[in-house]
């Protein structure tokens, strides 16, 4: 069973259809091909909030949907937890 | 499960073919106000006549300009709804309440009006009374006949967002309002702000290159009135109840929104309240609060609503059953009275986005048959009118 869903290649987040607890090794799937991946979560994610799946260098726009939602400031590694704290809007 | 179709797979529906052609779902004797102190005449009407609906709202008095416009507007469009019979306006003067009452009668739909001017409450109530009984008697004996699926006018709209909405009930929407416009039906959505981010996906989908200057200039005003007032729309876009959803970012709350609209070009671009005049998928400009936003809607002359929601929006109108479409497992265990339709099946992947897209359009079948929706059975009749500046 899945912990994760991912829209899709190439995005940097994946979404949590549960709740995950840190240090669990957990399972997305990518909605446009079905191919999975697993994730080592470094961080607890809430059921509907987001992991990275990638490393994302500070600065950098974050891609979800393919497309840019905003960008990290500082930076963030694959596995953890991802929302206001380290994702801001690039638009206000 | 009720069987809303036959073998050859076209849905049996049954609506109110209006005077001039368009097709309703609901058969409402309204009650309209012009203004707000004519709330308490449009209440004693509807306390004494069974089967009419009152609207109270908040406005009408000393608006002026476009705001003025606006609000007249969403008066007649109301009133001109599909879902409405008949209506009686009453307001606290007879120039502007003629002026309603002679717009809604240009759609067809009959109508009275009364002025509480020289005449006072208990004589207003008294004289609108009489014309209700005989619109309710009158609507008491319309009949639903045959009707097309292509021949609804909806209109769609999420709230409450969170990130089960782009992934689960707004692509399950998206399969209903696609094949909605396939049958040759309408569809309009709005919630210019919440396109922020994602605006450029909605422009490369405009028929024309007017269009999309047509609706980059709506957009960007909307935008420009927010910054002229020295605001911004962090900590309000996204919501406390996005953030809380998992919804990080304004671009993100608008992509999964977006996901909502299908995949067919935009044929046309509207106004507030402004009603299309062709099938396929229209853009009206609007607020994404969600009550002005279905009233403007109603008032375009929708006569069903579409509304995914992620953490639970419960809100409803009066004269437009709006359906609500949640893939939130928490939201449907905590909130199930709101909900109409289940789709978290597509969160664990035990439903498939078609069959999710199913669900939501026998589920429209139904409602448009005369199936209450959770909002309707829990009284939710939210009509907001919206404003554009302050009265005079």
């Amino acid at each position: 069973m899945h912990s994760f869903l991912i829209h899709q290649q190439g995005d940097h987040v994946g979404v949590a259809v549960r709740d995950v607890d840190a240090g669990e090794r957990a399972v997305a799937v990518f909605l446009d091909d079905d191919s999975t991946v697993e994730i080592d979560v470094a961080e607890a994610v809430p059921l509907g909030h987001k992991v990275a799946v990638a490393d994302v260098d500070p600065g950098a726009p974050v891609l979800k949907y393919g497309l840019p939602i905003g960008t990290t400031p500082d930076g963030f590694r694959r596995g953890h937890y991802v929302h206001t704290h380290n994702l801001r809007s690039a638009r206000w | 499960m009720v069987a809303a179709r036959n073998g050859g797979g076209r849905a049996h529906l049954f609506g109110y073919r209006r005077p001039d052609g368009r097709v309703g779902i609901r058969n409402h004797v309204l009650i309209l106000p012009v203004d707000d102190i004519s709330n308490a005449a449009v209440e004693g009407v509807a306390a004494l006549v069974d089967g009419t609906l009152a609207l109270p709202h908040a406005y009408g008095r000393l608006q002026y300009g476009e705001d003025l416009e606006v609000h007249f507007r969403t008066l007649i469009g109301t009133g001109s709804n599909p879902n409405v019979a008949a209506v009686v306006v009453v307001g606290i003067e007879e120039v502007w309440t003629r002026r309603v009452a002679d717009g809604i009668a240009a759609s067809g739909t009959p109508v009275a009006w009364h002025a509480i001017e020289r005449h006072g409450d208990f004589e207003t109530i008294r004289r609108a009374a009489w014309s209700a009984r005989a619109f309710v008697q009158d609507a008491s004996e319309l009949r639903r006949e045959p009707v097309a699926l292509g021949e609804l006018r909806m209109s769609i709209k999420c709230g409450e967002s969170d990130t089960t909405t782009g992934l689960a009930s707004c692509p399950a929407t998206a399969v209903a309002v696609d094949r909605l416009v396939d049958e040759g039906g309408t569809v309009l959505f709005g919630e210019t702000t919440e396109l922020t981010g994602g605006e450029h996906l909605i422009a490369g989908r405009m028929a024309t290159p007017e269009l999309r200057e047509r609706f980059l200039g709506f957009y960007r005003r909307y935008v420009a009135d927010i910054e002229e007032g020295d605001a911004d729309l962090l900590g309000s876009q996204p919501t406390e109840g996005n953030i809380a959803g998992g919804l990080s970012t304004i671009e993100e709350k608008a992509l999964g929104n977006i996901e909502k609209t299908g995949t067919k070009p935009v044929v046309g671009v509207l106004d507030l309240a402004e009603a299309p005049d062709g099938p396929g998928l229209w853009f009206m400009d609007s607020s994404s609060a969600a009550a002005e936003h279905i009233t403007l809607m109603g008032a375009g002359g929708a006569v069903v609503h579409l509304f995914p929601t992620g953490q639970g929006n419960v809100i409803g109108n009066p004269i437009v059953p709006v359906i609500k479409i949640s893939g939130n497992p928490v939201t449907v265990e905590t909130m199930g009275e709101h909900i109409d339709v289940d789709v978290t099946g597509l969160l664990t992947r035990e439903l498939t986005l078609p069959a999710a897209g199913e669900r939501v359009i026998e589920l429209l079948c139904r409602t448009a048959n005369g199936r209450l929706t959770a909002a309707e059975v829990l009284r939710h009749r939210e009509f907001s009118l919206t404003r554009l500046y302050r009265s005079a």
